[in-house]
């Protein structure tokens, strides 16, 4: 077996990350994860998780990612904060550019996740920190007894406006059909909650205001009426994008992007997998990615040991 | 490492943020805000390595809701770097380690 720095470099420090990690630290691998940003990816903004089984009541995003992380610790993982910037996957062994250095490696989990999806309307990216946001549980508390309007239909788009109703005194809900995507359950209390107003058919077409959102413009795709309204605050939740810029072409990716990976993980190149939202998966939720997660590891392990032969 | 970090508020900001003569970076937090916590380790780290140049100050933005209104905060985490009563850079949410650094070195 050739020479390098380790026998396994997880790129991302998300559910499906620190899944793999914790299975691969545990098999003893010499490992690293890499994390951009903080441990959690976007568990850390989520405000309240009940599909995660194992704690009846629910719990939130950061206590979940707190719980994870400290079991990770329990297994001395190496996770160094710092970004990957280009992979060069063309030799057996790989070579993972960072922001500082290059490491060579035997194989790679990909498990960069995705990024909430922006709706590319104006004012949008004006306004972000002035009343636009994607985060209820950062902002949330900001707009006590205020008015703001949610964008999206999805479980995010419906439990966090659910959220938002703890503060807000009204809650508009914009959603470009006319019923929601998201679980039965979510849907119940958000057509309950006498704090939220619907508006089904319609987008978000602008977002306006002088330092802060002061009002954003609606308009009914269905008939067509545009409207305006006085609001302190925009969410929005409208899907998600893969973080997959620094892989370029160095794996297949399918047509939105995302990694393609078959039932071990593995992407089109021998050694490279994938976990999490990141991959061409039917459901992008934390008990899906902690199961690729291990996954991935333990696949990359069994590569190990092949290669050791 | 925690210590280096300076809990300030509304009383005390002028006096430790505006009149300080060592550039301040100010982390706007609150218990609630799952993100802060998240980002804590990393200031934490960033005083431990650049505490001698910049002053690190942290700021509950429910405890003290005047400084952060001031400063037309709407979201946190925010930070926010001071030098002589100026605003400097102003980041929000979180943010890679280095970009950070950069923003501190840059003084």
């Amino acid at each position: 077996m050739k020479e390098a720095d380790y026998e396994l470099v997880i790129i991302g420090g998300g559910p499906a990350g620190l899944t793999a990690g914790l299975y691969a630290a545990r098999a003893k691998l010499n490992v690293i994860l890499i994390e951009k940003l903080v441990p959690g990816g976007q568990v850390v903004i989520s405000a309240w998780i009940e599909n995660y089984p194992g704690f009846p009541e629910g719990l939130s995003g950061p206590d979940l990612v707190q719980k994870i992380t400290e079991q990770v610790k329990r297994f001395d993982l190496n996770i160094e904060s710092n970004e990957v910037v280009s992979m060069d996957l063309s030799e057996p062994v790989k070579k993972i550019t960072l922001s500082d250095r290059t490491l060579t490696t035997h194989t790679v989990i990909i498990a960069t996740g995705a990024s909430p999806k922006k709706l590319g309307v104006p004012g949008e990216d004006t306004f972000y920190g002035k009343g636009v946001s994607f985060c209820a549980t950062c902002d949330g508390p900001f707009f006590k007894d205020s008015v703001v309007a949610t964008v999206g239909g999805g479980n995010t788009a419906v439990q966090e406006s659910l959220f938002l109703t703890k503060f807000a005194k009204k809650v508009y809900l914009i959603h470009r059909r006319d019923k929601l995507r998201a679980d039965a359950i979510l849907q119940e209390r958000a057509l309950a909650n006498n704090k939220i107003e619907f508006l089904w058919d319609s987008v978000l077409t602008g977002i306006n205001g002088l330092t802060n959102v002061e009002k954003i413009s609606v308009q009914n795709i269905k008939t067509g009426d545009k409207k305006e309204l006085p609001v302190d605050g925009c969410f929005i939740w409208v899907g998600i994008v893969p973080n997959t810029h620094f892989i370029a072409d160095a794996v297949k990716l399918d047509e939105y992007g995302f990694v393609i990976a078959d039932l071990n993980m593995e992407t089109s190149v021998p050694g490279v997998f994938a976990a999490g939202d990141v991959r061409n998966t039917p459901l992008r939720q934390i008990a899906t990615a902690i199961g690729d997660g291990a996954i991935a590891a333990f696949t990359a392990e069994n590569y190990i040991e092949n290669i050791k032969k | 490492m925690a210590k280096d970090i300076l809990e300030i508020g509304d009383s005390s900001f002028d006096a430790e943020v505006l009149q300080s003569e060592k550039p301040v970076l100010v982390d706007f937090w609150a218990p609630w805000c799952g993100p802060c916590r998240a980002i804590a380790p990393m200031v934490e780290e960033l005083a431990a390595a650049f505490g001698d140049k910049v002053k690190f100050a942290k700021c509950n933005v429910d405890e003290n809701p005047a400084t952060p209104s001031k400063f037309g905060i709407k979201s946190i985490p925010t930070l926010i770097f001071f030098n002589q009563g100026k605003v400097l850079d102003k980041i929000v949410g979180i943010v890679p380690k280095s970009q950070l650094e950069e923003m501190i070195t840059k003084v």
